[in-house]
């Protein structure tokens, strides 16, 4: 009865005590939420194009990052590392579908995914090899990202908006703005999307396949450049970002993997969901549950829809 | 030419049936076991037994579990660290319990809790495929480290959460413990890996071998020539996690001699996927180059700057070995995508028409 | 036809390879490996350890030709914080005779300990590993100087209590404690139960998940629920500065905030930067590179070019812990030397070595290295820590300043629960082997 009270009862008590804190919690696990967002929306553009399950989208934030940095820590001012780490994103596309995609086409799913754990391996050893292992503390001053936090008096309490976050919340918002005009507006993007349906009726129409293939990787570069700013401005940017990309896997399977959509309410809802979680009802099982709360509230909703939130519909046939 | 079953008739069913129904087949694993349970012990240094050889055929064990549940039905899991966990806490409870008890029987009965745990979190593989499933696995991953940790009961409320194998003796020689020699150690891995190896290639050859097969080939076709694709794929789950978990056990007591929940992280997880995709999905042979491949290409690659008298440092050995190794996964992918069985089913044929071409 | 090339160099790299492992130290030298990481999730801060390590012993063969006139081979062998790598190393420089082992990591500790008196070679855990491996009867061939991390704990409770006046005021107080999840964080939460018992305040946990160490702020939520008083943090790696910055972030008040001190190294503070002013560690090694012993280095190891430490780190709080670790490296060879009037010593020497271990202040200052570190004494057969002091150290914004003097543990709360962790260790082995070797007198 008491477990009963403590699971059911207790923490919407807490809740109505102090929403100065339920407010922060939300926020919180919104902020989090927008960056696993952005980190599946990398993986969602390259598995809808290709069809590979891109493993590498985690190392590629820490990649980008340590790029950017790292070329900074080198003497480039910083909006010229910004520019030349979208240079290197471009190359590390180029040279994606050259040397992996192009030779592998046709193969079966799970090839193409174990390559891009060939592709991980690389790019740690690279970006150790070449910038060294050791944290380094974003460039966010010098990036024009603001410092410090407002607070918002409210309920007899404060709710804290770093503007870190807040900058993290618009550009995220701005970028998937302006993927979805760009999918839908511009040649390329409705190329995209003729290829996520069907690669060989694009190809029958003309559209180059690889060519996609280096826009999807580039783009998803390009986000993996965003994503790894902003969580480097939060903490710092190491190896270890590397793991907390995995939490985009259940951001996945909750939208679904070829979701834009999906990707991103799929993250809002495992970021909000894990946070609220891990502070209302992680004391209950002595805290530390974050590591896979993510996962269970996915698995919960697969069992409902296997295909995930906005997925396709999986029809089977003899 | 040197591998021809030309003129090998068989006379019963039996005979057709055999594992190694071609002579020169048995011949040469006569050899490899001769080779591995004779010559290697007497040879080998302790370095090479007790941190490539042990290593390998452990790997390769767990390596085998995944494949029966990935090659064979068809089943993606990133769950095996979890798995393997399961087996090497299970086996220290187990030790604690029963003290007396010989601890290689105790090591293959730790396997079976293992096996429970692994048939429990392969409920949702009815409803769930592909990548989802193995997303869904994570879960099962997460979820055991976390127990590994905050569990304290399973680690005997040690103050440093870390599980020590205590020394165990079989027909009165030390199996576990700092006392093993390597060779006692390996011995017992080899025979245990033999072991289930042989029981899982007739595994594979027999009825339920063929279920997994047909519904990983086609689930909907299995259905409905009447396999229960439930009944199939928890079987599949049971038994790959009960390799998996023997293999955890083995791991922890006779090649590291403790163990901290991170012993069973994800990165495990992965590299036996990496094992079972590089070696060849569903094939048994193929598991045992996986774990070869990705565990000794990186002790080869250290070992090589000394070879020319190159003095690199070791941090940057080991990124250019994250590099090669990354880069060498890619080229085999792409050299044959099917895996180094398949190279060696290619280089069997070639033996099989030598100096001719064709 | 690729295929035969394949195998034939598969084949040629698969004998040589094996060839090489076999090649053996030479014998004129003390043969030192290092087990370093500088590549993973934790190379933040294991790179200036294995820098400050390394610097000090080529320092040492660089100026006086190593270590009473023989020349040290000093080796790494990178782990990547990964106990499997670990043990690799470790069984890959046993082959080679290696006088004493520095595992660098709990996990790869806690696999080594059975085996050194078997392979009868000292490991040295500098304030790390297993705790209970300061009892020397019980862990003959296992050293963890100067302190545990139980008595870093009732150090940090030393100096709140003086901050307080007195810990019998923490009554009724909240005392957080944020720590890795893991072996190694949750290590101190016995001693934290007891003596929350003792002087009856409460205590939060607060474990960060390894995969969550850069995502905290569901922990910090917690902390700014909870509000406790103090906050006590057990990290490593990269979970260090993001809880500095989420303390930041919520407005703890950073001079409560204390962290051991694996938490303070100046990659710690500096991404919080100013923010993180007033934040606390301990620290049982000086900061700063004004020594005389550390100038050397300068002058004879990194402008030589022989470092992989950039100019600048020289002298930060983690190098200089690394030295400190070669210090006590140099000094047990030093010691084995002397005891057994041998040049070349073994692993066996290095132990009794390591057993009569005593740095006073005065030999602090033979050492190049005044007040570097309190005066090490203490270390004997039946203790293979000494329970040394440390201090506290506060972030003023850009650098570690020195807030306090040496704090000495409470031992007398420590050393029981060490004894009976020890005893608990060597009970659930019934094989576990009784201490055969004899004991040496102090030097």
């Amino acid at each position: 009865m008491d477990l009963l009270y403590k699971i059911f009862a207790d923490p919407f008590i807490q809740m109505g005590h102090a929403p100065d804190l339920l407010l922060q919690t939300l926020w919180e696990g919104l902020v989090g939420g927008m960056l696993y967002a952005l980190i599946a929306l990398g993986f969602v553009l390259i598995f809808k194009a290709s069809g590979v399950f891109n493993f590498a989208q985690g190392i590629m934030v820490v990649f980008a990052a340590l790029t950017l940095v790292g070329l900074h820590a080198k003497g480039v001012p910083a909006f010229l590392a910004l520019g030349l780490t979208i240079g290197v994103m471009f190359v590390l596309a180029v040279a994606v579908e050259r040397l992996v995609l192009r030779p592998l086409v046709n193969q079966p799913d799970i090839i193409l995914f174990m390559a891009t754990f060939g592709l991980t391996y690389f790019l740690i050893g690279l970006g150790e090899l070449v910038f060294g292992g050791d944290p380094k503390v974003m460039i966010a001053s010098e990036l024009y990202l603001p410092k410090g936090a407002i607070d918002w008096k409210v309920f007899g309490g404060f709710v804290s908006f770093q503007k870190i976050d807040i900058a993290a919340a618009v550009i995220a918002s701005v970028m998937v703005a302006t993927l979805a005009v760009f999918f839908q507006k511009t040649r390329i993007g409705r190329a995209l999307r003729a290829v996520a349906d069907s690669h060989k009726a694009a190809l029958s129409v003309g559209i180059s396949l690889n060519q996609i293939w280096v826009v999807v990787w580039f783009t998803a570069g390009i986000v993996a450049l965003a994503t790894g700013i902003m969580w480097g401005a939060r903490s710092n940017v190491s190896f270890a970002l590397e793991i907390i990309a995995l939490k985009a896997l259940p951001v996945l399977i909750l939208g679904g993997f070829t979701s834009i959509p999906g990707a991103i309410v799929g993250g809002l809802i495992i970021g909000i969901g894990e946070k609220i979680g891990e502070f209302y009802w992680g004391p209950l099982f002595g805290s530390g549950i974050e590591s896979w709360l993510a996962y269970m509230i996915a698995l919960v909703f697969l069992l409902f829809r296997p295909q995930g939130l906005f997925g396709e519909r999986i029809i089977e046939r003899i | 030419m040197f591998y021809r079953e030309a003129g090998q008739y068989k006379t019963t069913y039996s005979a057709d049936q055999a594992v190694f129904p071609i002579l020169q087949d048995r011949i040469g694993i006569f050899v490899i076991l001769l080779l591995a349970f004779v010559v290697v012990p007497m040879t080998v240094s302790g370095f090479v037994l007790s941190s490539v050889l042990i290593p390998i055929m452990v790997f390769a064990l767990a390596a085998i579990g995944l494949n029966l549940l990935t090659g064979y039905t068809g089943l993606l899991s990133l769950g095996t660290g979890g798995f393997m966990g399961v087996g090497a806490y299970a086996c220290y409870k187990l030790t604690t319990f029963f003290p007396d008890v010989n601890i290689i029987v105790l090591i293959l009965a730790s396997g079976l809790f293992s096996a429970a745990i692994g048939a429990l979190f392969g409920l949702p593989s009815l409803r769930i495929k592909g990548f989802y499933l193995a997303v869904a696995t994570l879960a099962a991953q997460f979820f055991l480290s976390w127990c590994f940790v905050r569990v304290p009961w399973l680690y005997n409320y040690n103050v440093s959460s870390a599980i020590e194998v205590p020394t165990r003796t079989a027909f009165g020689v030390h199996v576990t413990g700092p006392n093993a020699t390597p060779v006692t150690r390996y011995l017992v891995v080899l025979s245990i890996v033999v072991l289930l190896t042989w029981i899982a290639s007739n595994l594979v050859r027999g009825r339920i071998g063929r279920m997994w097969m047909a519904v990983r080939d086609m689930d909907i076709a299995a259905e409905l020539i009447g396999i229960k694709l439930y009944q199939t794929k928890l079987i599949a789950f049971a038994i790959s996690s009960y390799f998996c978990g023997v293999a955890g056990a083995m791991m922890i007591f006779l090649w590291f001699g403790s163990a901290e929940a991170d012993s069973f992280s994800i990165t495990q997880s992965f590299l036996v996927l990496f094992m079972v995709i590089i070696g060849g999905l569903g094939s048994l042979l193929g598991s045992f180059f996986g774990a070869i491949f990705i565990l000794g290409l990186p002790i080869m690659l250290r070992t090589l700057p000394e070879l020319f008298g190159l003095t690199i440092r070791a941090a940057t050995v080991e990124h250019l070995q994250f590099m090669i190794t990354g880069a060498l996964i890619i080229v085999f992918l792409v050299i044959e995508p099917h895996g180094l069985a398949r190279l060696w089913q290619i280089g069997k044929q070639k033996l099989r028409v030598w100096p001719f071409p064709y | 036809m690729r295929l035969k090339y394949l195998a034939i160099g598969a084949a040629v790299a698969a004998m040589t390879g094996g060839s090489v492992i076999a090649a053996n130290a030479q014998a004129q030298e003390i043969y030192v490996p290092l087990a370093t990481y500088r590549t993973g999730p934790f190379a933040g801060s294991g790179i200036h350890i294995a820098n400050g390590m390394h610097d000090y012993l080529d320092m040492l063969n660089a100026r006086d030709g190593g270590i009473g006139g023989v020349k040290l081979n000093i080796e790494e062998c990178e782990t990547g914080y990964d106990t499997k790598k670990g043990l690799e190393c470790y069984e890959q420089v046993k082959a080679k005779k290696p006088v004493i082992f520095n595992p660098w990591s709990t996990g790869i500790t806690l696999g080594v300990i059975p085996k050194a008196s078997v392979d009868k070679i000292p490991i040295l855990s500098m304030a790390y590993g297993l705790s209970a491996s300061a009892v020397g009867n019980d862990f003959p061939w296992i050293f963890n100087p100067p302190a545990t991390y139980w008595d870093g704990l009732s150090m940090i409770f030393r100096y709140i209590g003086g901050k307080e006046g007195g810990l019998d005021k923490l009554k009724g107080k909240t005392i957080g404690f944020i720590f890795l999840d893991a072996g190694y964080g949750r290590e101190p939460i016995p001693l934290l139960d007891q003596l929350a018992k003792d002087y009856g305040f409460t205590v939060k946990q607060y474990p960060v998940p390894g995969a969550e160490m850069q995502n905290q702020s569901a922990q910090w939520l917690n902390v700014r629920r909870d509000k406790p008083d103090y906050m006590i943090m057990w990290g490593w790696g990269a979970m260090n500065p993001t809880a500095v910055k989420e303390a930041a972030k919520i407005s703890y008040p950073m001079d409560h905030f204390i962290s051991v001190w694996w938490g303070g190294s100046e990659d710690d503070a500096l991404p919080a930067g100013a923010d993180a002013k007033g934040y606390l560690a301990l620290n049982f090694s000086a900061v700063g590179p004004n020594f005389p012993a550390i100038k050397d280095i300068q002058k004879l190891v990194v402008d030589a070019g022989k470092s992989q430490t950039a100019k600048d780190k020289v002298g930060t709080s983690h190098y200089n812990k690394g030295v400190y670790n070669s210090v006590l490296i140099a000094e047990a060879i030093r010691n084995a030397q002397k005891i057994t009037g041998k040049k070349v010593v073994d692993g066996a020497d290095v132990r009794r070595g390591l057993e009569t271990l005593n740095i006073t202040a005065a030999r602090w200052k033979e050492l190049g290295l005044p007040e570097f570190g309190s005066p090490l004494t203490g270390v004997s057969c039946t203790d293979h820590n000494g329970h040394q002091s440390a201090y506290m150290q506060q972030w003023d914004g850009a650098k570690w300043v020195k807030v306090s003097d040496w704090i000495a543990p409470m031992k007398d709360k420590v050393r029981p629960l060490l004894e009976a962790a020890a005893k608990d260790y060597v009970s659930k082995d019934a094989a576990w082997p009784k201490r055969t070797e004899p004991c040496d007198k102090s030097s």
